[in-house]
């Protein structure tokens, strides 16, 4: 909402200054924006000065200037000018300027295989004259020391934007913004002028509003003015809607918007010689249509206010007029309208057809119904003065009669809301200022509520005028109470903050990537989850959720391996989608790891990341986020999107069914498809959902602290086994020997190839034996490496090498 | 007596120039073995009268004495002069890079939320979480933002489906809603999480983060909430004193409604926060609105409290000196380098916020 603070004087009695008239509007809920002078079009062009002019080199009769622009810039610019020489001081164009006599808006563009950075301007391309044959000689003595400064001087007066929020329709109009200052203390609201004006004879042309069951309008008041001369605004109305930031268009529009902005009151002007006999106010039917003011058709659905003539619709109401019956120079009788529209018809029929103008914002926040009449005679007395004409009796048809809202308001509501007490005295007063009506019952208030405020419906809104009215400076500042009602972090979120932390200790950089992506990408990870597109999406790179955090984070490696960057540790926490309801998400880290350990290293061997640098990435962030390694079970079975030989899913226990994890090489046709260049990719993800809590917290759970001092004996052991045979398995069946007596069980050695049968592999094992009771002598340790590779034979089928 | 000392003189000599142990060694039993010269001096006392044998027998001790003390000495002295020949050798270049080191970071959305939750978390309040995926109800309806409110223009929603039942969430306030219906009050919780808005410019991300606060109980007033946010603030950007400007504003949500500035002021070319003439809005708050708390079961007339939603992206870029919100989504191993967080870095009321 535009205005400039002469313009709210109209209304408003006030010793406050600018600035104070800012803050205080500030202070009570009209968020200013801006307050400067309105920007124009003008505003681009600058005075410059012609360092040299020399002839084009594939064109003689233009020339390529050298022009000072002011600072310690010069541009190059061609020109077609005779009079172009050096020297010559004149106004220069940037590229975005838009030359007022063509409306074009300059780019930078090569004139005959030339770059021109802007143009340089004739007093007939800014409307000055008629004078085309040449561009603008300035007067050195004037214009000698204004390079580079604006050509045109901006007179205008500052104008005031405000950010009027959806519930204060009745602030879009200067008179409400004024009453609000008032009843903030920062002046006093000038009492509007009784009208003298003289009415002569009917308003003829017959109005009707059809009793519909959609019907979107239920006040339709009019008058008729006959005899006008329309013509060009006089320069003070022409200011008013320039300060607006829109174009003067004639007399009569200008009227009614400035009413509009004025009041808050919109208003339509017909030509009434266009209306085919009468006004019929109805809802469309669908397939009807009209060519609107905007100067587009409009195909209208079923159930739109429309207001109609006999040869059908003239415009929508509230919205837009048509071009059918709209006003022109040469109009001489007028039909005048101030209507009321019913917010919800207006938001539907403007969203069906996406329109957006100042009339439809505003009924559709809600306009005073009790302003019909006085928004027909101010515009009327305006257009008698200005236009000429005479006035018809004023004709309202309505269906449905004005109730005026109670609210019986009991103060100590807004203590109890605010913390602070007002005096009865003064509450009373400021709301008796923004307009209500108050009379009083015994403690409660009895609230007649203004009819420009629709937005006020319980006592709350009360509270709400009050402190604002008031300041919120009034509100005392209380300390924060520190009691806790829960917990800060249930056992999920403790769990996310563990691992985030982890995974970034293990060297990997955090990212954050949007929800969204490629749906060509995503596919590659969707595995069994459908695909959930979004119906308008920012671009078509991002048109589905996520169904695995892969698909961004290595579109983004991708990118940064463009970049240049080799060895690269990326990671990322957030949803992954399964489904498209709410709920249907997992927390699920994604993490990507490229290049090479060791690169250039002055003393270690540099080799590619493999498989099992993530193993120890993920089995180590998992161990530090609380589960138990000892439980952790290896599965060779992984999402399609893994190398399906290189790569195991994690399990927190063998009881579980959900891997918690998975790790590997991704797919080489992956790798492929999108195109990544790296010497080796591996990746892994945990799934957070599916880590179950333990059932006991870390002080219960410890158990009772055992250690043996007695001798501990290591022996060596090597297999020959089936190839496919899992290691895993092997330290388990060695472990099961004797549980008690087996304290760990390391593989040291895999090997295949010479000397060894094909199918086969070679594993070396290191068994550590030791006793809580007592030393092992040499026998015990016989007999249970007897044991270890009898039950190793047998369970396995593997064979002890000799 | 003569003898003995001219040996014992000899021998003095003899292992001051020597250098080498065996050869000490060597020396040791030519003096001290079976039939080692002093040995067999010692064997000659039986058979010398008493008187002089008192005094044979004492020199005899001292030059023993004098010459073993000699050759301990000696073969120290050798075995340190071999062994720091030996560590001369083995000298390397300290100076020579160590094994790689792979830093990883945490970045900037997260370590914030993590710097809101220790500040909330000092106060009593928990964390809540929802769905990124929202129904039109907990999003808009039951926050009382009706269809046919304009309202609803403020927000630039996703859509997953053609009847707009369902959305990506514009703002964490729907978790207001389900942590309501879910429990009884009193409810004192914050709810961080992504966001959602069809929205993309240069101050405009497609997502960003907020912050939903949330405090009902019997009696919490507009006067808790200052207090509330001022803490938070004051907590949050570090300094002692903020300034701080409530202002009357507009949410469906909540009434009365407040948009909260903070003063700033540019020094050299850097925003610093708290001071001087300049407003910056930084949220938005109110007291929860009866129609919401209807909505979700809670008696207005019983219960009543504050709301807030914050805009954790541009808090950090505050605090942290971001200049860019769409570099944050923009995953530039550079840009995560040099603004990311060390993982022990976490923020806790005991080692302080930030490092």
């Amino acid at each position: 909402m535009k205005f400039t603070i002469d313009w709210l004087k109209n209304h408003l009695d006030t010793k406050f200054n600018n600035n104070q008239i800012i803050d205080k509007l500030t202070n009570i809920g009209l968020e200013v924006e801006s307050f400067e002078s309105s920007t124009s079009d003008s505003d681009t062009f600058i005075v410059a000065k012609i360092i040299n002019a020399k002839t084009h080199p594939n064109a003689d009769r233009l020339k390529l200037c050298d022009v000072d622009i002011g600072g310690d810039k010069t541009v190059e610019v061609v020109c077609g000018a005779p009079n172009a020489k050096n020297g010559l001081l004149t106004v220069y164009a940037p590229p975005g300027s838009i030359i007022p006599k063509n409306q074009m808006k300059l780019s930078v563009s090569k004139i005959r295989g030339i770059t021109s950075y802007g143009m340089l301007c004739s007093e007939s391309e800014l409307l000055l004259s008629n004078e085309s044959d040449g561009i603008i000689e300035l007067k050195n003595n004037k214009y000698a020391n204004k390079i580079g400064e604006k050509y045109f001087k901006n007179t205008s007066e500052k104008v005031i934007d405000l950010s009027i929020t959806p519930n204060r329709p009745d602030c879009l109009g200067v008179r409400g913004i004024a009453r609000d200052l008032s009843a903030a203390g920062a002046g006093k609201l000038k009492i509007n002028k009784k009208s003298n004006l003289k009415y002569r004879g009917n308003q003829n042309i017959n109005v009707t509003i059809k009793k519909e069951k959609a019907q979107g309008c239920t006040i339709f008041g009019s008058c008729l003015i006959k005899g006008v001369t329309n013509k060009e605004s006089p320069k003070w109305l022409k200011d008013k809607i320039l300060s607006l930031g829109q174009k003067p268009i004639s007399a009569i529009v200008d009227i009614t918007n400035y009413v509009m902005f004025d009041l808050n009151r919109p208003l339509h002007a017909y030509d009434a010689d266009k209306i085919d006999n009468e006004i019929i106010v109805r809802s469309s039917s669908k397939g009807e249509s009209f060519e609107a003011l905007d100067n587009k058709k409009y195909i209208l659905e079923n159930d739109m206010c429309v207001i109609s003539d006999r040869s059908g619709v003239l415009g929508l109401g509230g919205i837009i007029g048509g071009t059918r019956s709209g006003t022109e120079y040469s109009t001489k009788n007028i039909l005048l309208e101030s209507a009321y529209f019913l917010p919800r018809s207006i938001r539907k029929t403007s969203k069906q057809l996406n329109i957006d103008t100042d009339a439809k914002f505003r009924f559709e926040r809600g306009i005073d119904p009790l302003s019909i009449e006085e928004g027909l005679i101010k515009a009327s007395e305006l257009i008698k003065q200005i236009c000429g004409g005479e006035i018809s009796n004023l004709d309202v048809k309505k269906i449905e009669n004005y109730k005026k809202t109670i609210i019986n308001f009991d103060p100590f509501l807004f203590e109890k809301t605010t913390g602070f007490n007002v005096e009865n005295k003064e509450l009373i007063k400021i709301l008796e200022k923004l307009g209500f009506n108050v009379s009083k019952n015994k403690k409660i208030l009895k609230l007649a509520i203004p009819s420009w405020r629709p937005d006020i419906t319980q006592p709350i809104d009360i509270v709400e005028e009050i402190v604002r009215i008031k300041g919120y400076e009034h509100i005392n500042t209380s300390e924060p109470v520190k009691t806790r009602l829960k917990p800060t972090l249930n056992y999920y979120q403790k769990l996310f903050h563990f691992l985030q932390r982890s995974v970034a200790s293990k060297g990997y950089l955090e990212t954050v990537t949007w929800s969204f992506t490629d749906s060509k990408i995503n596919q590659l990870f969707q595995e069994n989850d459908g695909e959930i597109p979004i119906v308008n999406p920012i671009s078509s790179d991002l048109n589905v959720l996520r169904n695995s955090i892969f698909p961004n984070l290595l579109f983004y490696l991708k990118k940064n391996l463009d970049r240049g960057f080799k060895d690269i540790s990326l990671f990322e926490i957030g949803p992954a989608f399964k489904g498209k309801n709410p709920g249907d998400q997992l927390t699920v880290i994604g993490a990507v790891r490229a290049g090479k350990v060791s690169r250039l290293s002055w003393n270690d061997k540099e080799r590619i990341v493999d498989t099992f640098d993530v193993k120890k990435d993920v089995i180590q962030s998992l161990c530090e986020a609380g589960i138990n390694k000892d439980d952790i079970i290896i599965d060779d079975t992984t999402p399609s999107y893994y190398h399906p030989g290189k790569s195991g899913g994690v399990y927190q226990n063998k009881n579980e069914k959900n891997a918690i994890a998975y790790f590997g090489e991704i797919h080489p046709n992956i790798i492929k498809k999108l195109d990544i260049n790296t010497e080796a990719l591996v990746i892994f993800e945990i799934c957070l959902d599916y880590i179950k809590e333990s059932t006991q917290k870390i002080k219960d759970s410890k158990s009772e602290y055992k250690f043996s001092d007695f001798q501990k004996s290591e022996r060596d052991f090597a297999f020959i086994i089936n190839k496919n045979f899992k290691s895993q398995e092997l330290v388990n069946i060695i472990k099961s020997v004797e549980n008690k007596l087996i304290k760990s069980v390391r593989v040291f050695d895999v090997f295949e190839g010479e000397n060894i049968p094909e199918g086969k592999k070679s594993i070396a094992v290191n068994v550590t034996i030791q006793s809580e009771e007592k030393t092992l002598n040499e026998n015990d340790l016989d007999n249970i490496n007897k044991l270890i590779i009898s039950s190793v034979e047998s369970k396995s089928g593997a064979k002890i090498r000799s | 007596m003569s003898d003995i000392k001219k040996i014992k003189d000899d021998y003095i000599d003899k292992l001051n120039t020597e250098n080498n142990v065996d050869k000490v060694n060597n020396i040791k039993s030519e003096l001290f073995g079976k039939n080692g010269i002093i040995s067999n001096e010692f064997k000659k006392l039986g058979s010398i009268s008493v008187e002089e044998r008192k005094k044979l027998a004492s020199d005899l001790n001292n030059i023993k004495d004098e010459l073993q003390n000699k050759i301990s000495i000696k073969i120290q002295e050798i075995e340190t002069k071999e062994i720091n020949l030996k560590l001369e050798k083995e000298k390397i270049d300290v100076t020579l890079p160590e094994r790689d080191i792979q830093i990883g970071k945490i970045h900037p959305v997260s370590q914030v939320i993590d710097e809101i939750s220790s500040i909330f978390s000092e106060i009593g309040f928990s964390v809540e979480e929802g769905p990124d995926v929202e129904n039109e109800y907990n999003n808009f309806t039951a926050l009382n933002t009706p269809d046919n409110h304009p309202a609803r223009d403020m927000h630039d929603t996703f859509y997953l489906d053609n009847n707009k039942e369902l959305l990506l969430r514009t703002h964490t306030s729907p978790v207001q809603v389900r942590t309501m219906l879910k429990g009884k009050p009193p409810f004192k919780i914050i709810a961080p999480g992504r966001t959602y808005r069809s929205d993309s410019d240069q101050t405009h991300a497609p997502m960003f983060h907020q912050v939903e606060g949330l405090h009902i109980d019997k009696n919490i007033n507009m006067g808790h909430l200052k207090g509330c946010l001022n803490y938070f603030i004051k907590e949050f950007f570090e300094v002692d004193k903020i300034k701080m400007r409530f202002r009357p504003s507009h949410f469906p949500f909540t009434e009365p409604s407040a948009e909260v500035d903070i003063g700033y002021e540019i020094k050299n070319g850097k925003i610093v926060i708290g001071e001087g003439d300049k407003w910056l809005e930084i949220l938005g708050c109110g007291m929860v609105h009866p129609n919401v708390l209807k909505n979700v079961k809670v008696n207005p007339s019983k219960y009543q409290g504050y709301a807030f939603g914050i805009g954790i992206d541009r808090l950090g870029m505050l605090k942290y000196g971001i200049n860019d919100l769409r570099a944050f989504f923009e995953t530039d191993y550079r840009w995560l380098s040099h603004f990311g967080f060390d993982p022990l870095d976490v923020p806790s009321n005991y080692r302080g916020l930030s490092r």
